[in-house]
C-alpha cells in the first residue's frame, strides 16, 4: 500500500499535471494531451481504488483534459488558422503555477527569521512564537502514543502485583493535571506518568492529556525527536481550532 | 557631534525589539534632521558589517535591526531549545502568490494554485504573515488579502519592492508566445504524439519522480 503515501504528495491537479509532464519529459508548450489525460485518469482511478476521497478540483481538471483532448481530435472543419491551440488553457495556468513555485522557493531560500537569523526579543515571546503559534512544531498524536509506550514499558513491570487501586476518571485526572500545572508550572510527560503509578492510571493520564490538548487547555512541546515531551498550560484558555491543518 | 549621534542611534537599535526607521529615531531626537539620522544608520550598518561579529545591522521592513548571522542559527536554536520556524510548501506557495499579486482575493489564489486554500490562509493569518486589507466590491464582498510588516521581517525584506523579480513568469510567457505562434496546427500532431508516450501509460505515477511500484 505504499501508493497511499505517495499519492498524498500532490497538492492539487496542477501539481499532479506538472509531475506527469516532468515524468514523461515532455515540453510544457507542447503537451501530448491524449497521453497525459490517460495517465491523469489512471491516477484518479488508482485514488478511487484506494478510497482516497477526491477533491473536486481533480475532477474538474480531468474534465478539462478530456475536453481539450476531444477538441484536438476533431477535424479542422473550416481551416481556421488563427484558432488558438486548445492546450493554451492548460499551459498558461501551469506556467503561472510554476512561476509561483519558483517564487516560493526563492522565499524559502532567504534568511528567514527564527530559522536562519535571530533578533533580540523577550525569551517568553520567542518561545510563544516558535512553539505556540506553530502547529508544525507541536507533537503529533503518534509521538504522544510512542512516548506513552516508551514510558509505560519502562516504568511498569509486566507482572505487577496490584494491592490497591485508585480508580481515576479522565475528568478527575484533567483537574489534577491542571492543578499541578498551576502549582508547579510546566510538567514533563515522564513526570506525569512517574512515581510508580498503575498501568490503569497511566492510561487515564494519557487519555486526559489527549483530551486536554484537544480542548486547548495545554500545549505539548518536544525539543528533539527522542526527548521528553513538555506540557505547558495555554496562556488564556482559548480552545484551538483543532480542525486546522 | 556625529559620533555621539551614531552612538545614540546604536543604543536605540541595541535595545529595540523591532526594526527602527530614521523616522522612528527622529521622534526621540527631534532636533536631528532626517537625512543625518539616515546617513548615521547606513554608516552604522557598514561599520557592523566590517566588524565581522556574529550579528550585523540589517535593513528590514522599512527599518534597521540587529540580526544574527546565519552561521549561528544552529547554536541559537539549541540555546532556545526550539525547532526552526517552518512553513509547509503549500503555505509558502500561497504566501508567494499573495506577496506578488496583492491585493488579492481568495478565489484568485485558488485559481492560481488549483486547490482550496482556506486552511492555509487561516494559518498565514494566524502567523501574522498575511492580513485582510479590505473587501472587494464583488458579489459576496470577498475578503482581500495582503502581506504584513511581519512578512517583511520574517523574510528579510526591506520592502515589497525588494522581493526578487518574478522573471521566470515573464521569460516563460514570452517563450510561450513564440512557441505557440510557431507551433504547427495542433490537430496534425496529435496522433503522432500519443504514440511514444502511450508506452508509459499502464503504470500509475509515483509522486516523487520515481515510478510507482505497487
Amino acid at each position: 500500500m505504499d501508493y497511499e503515501i505517495k499519492l498524498e504528495v500532490f497538492e492539487g491537479p496542477l501539481d499532479l499535471l506538472l509531475h506527469l509532464i516532468h515524468k514523461n519529459e515532455v515540453d510544457i508548450f507542447d503537451i501530448p494531451i491524449a497521453a497525459i489525460a490517460d495517465q491523469y485518469l489512471a491516477y484518479i482511478d488508482r485514488m478511487e481504488e484506494l478510497n482516497v476521497s477526491l477533491a473536486g478540483d481533480f475532477l474538474v481538471m480531468a474534465a478539462t483534459l478530456l475536453h481539450i483532448k476531444s477538441r484536438m481530435l476533431l477535424p479542422e472543419l473550416r481551416g481556421e488558422e488563427d484558432e488558438e491551440d486548445p492546450r493554451v488553457e492548460l499551459t498558461r495556468p501551469l506556467l503561472e503555477y510554476l512561476s509561483f513555485k519558483e517564487a516560493a522557493r526563492s522565499l524559502f531560500d532567504r534568511e528567514i527569521l527564527e530559522r536562519d537569523v535571530f533578533v533580540r526579543r523577550d525569551f517568553q515571546e520567542l518561545q510563544e512564537l516558535s512553539g505556540g503559534v506553530e502547529p508544525e512544531l507541536e507533537v503529533s498524536l503518534f509521538q504522544l502514543i510512542q512516548a506513552f509506550k516508551r514510558v509505560a514499558d519502562q516504568r511498569i513491570p509486566e507482572r505487577q502485583l496490584q494491592m490497591q487501586m485508585d480508580v481515576w476518571s479522565v475528568k478527575d485526572k484533567i483537574a489534577h493535571i491542571l492543578d499541578r500545572l498551576r502549582g508547579q508550572g510546566p510538567l514533563f510527560f515522564a513526570e506525569l506518568l512517574g512515581g510508580g503509578i498503575s498501568r490503569l492510571e497511566c492510561v487515564v493520564t494519557f487519555l486526559a492529556l489527549l483530551q486536554m490538548v484537544r480542548m486547548g487547555l495545554v500545549r505539548t512541546f518536544q525539543p528533539a525527536a527522542e526527548s521528553d515531551i513538555q506540557i505547558l498550560p495555554c496562556p488564556e484558555n482559548t480552545p484551538r481550532d483543532i480542525a486546522d491543518d | 557631534m556625529t559620533d555621539e549621534l551614531e552612538r545614540t542611534i546604536e543604543a536605540f537599535l541595541f535595545s529595540a525589539a523591532r526594526p527602527l526607521s530614521a523616522r522612528d529615531i527622529q521622534a526621540w531626537l527631534p532636533e536631528e534632521p532626517l537625512d543625518r539620522i539616515q546617513a548615521a544608520l547606513e554608516r552604522l550598518a557598514r561599520e557592523f558589517e566590517s566588524l565581522g561579529r556574529s550579528f550585523h545591522l540589517r535593513e528590514v521592513a522599512g527599518g534597521f535591526q540587529f540580526r544574527t548571522r546565519t552561521a549561528y542559527a544552529q547554536a541559537l536554536l539549541k540555546m532556545l531549545s526550539t525547532s526552526p520556524a517552518r512553513l509547509s510548501r503549500a503555505a509558502l506557495e500561497t504566501l508567494a502568490i499573495i506577496a506578488y499579486k496583492q491585493p488579492i482575493i481568495r478565489h484568485e489564489i485558488e485559481r492560481l494554485r488549483g486547490v482550496d486554500t482556506g486552511s492555509i490562509l487561516r494559518t498565514l493569518l494566524e502567523k501574522d504573515l498575511v492580513r485582510i486589507v479590505g473587501r472587494k466590491n464583488l458579489p459576496g464582498r470577498p475578503l482581500i488579502y495582503g502581506t504584513t510588516r511581519r512578512f517583511l521581517e520574517v523574510f528579510d525584506l526591506r520592502d515589497l519592492a525588494a522581493l526578487p523579480q518574478l522573471k521566470d513568469l515573464q521569460e516563460l510567457t514570452t517563450h510561450d508566445e513564440e512557441k505557440t505562434s510557431e507551433a504547427p496546427a495542433p490537430v496534425h500532431e496529435a496522433p503522432e504524439e500519443t504514440g511514444p508516450a502511450r508506452a508509459i501509460l499502464p503504470e500509475p505515477p509515483g509522486a516523487d519522480g520515481r515510478d510507482g511500484d505497487p
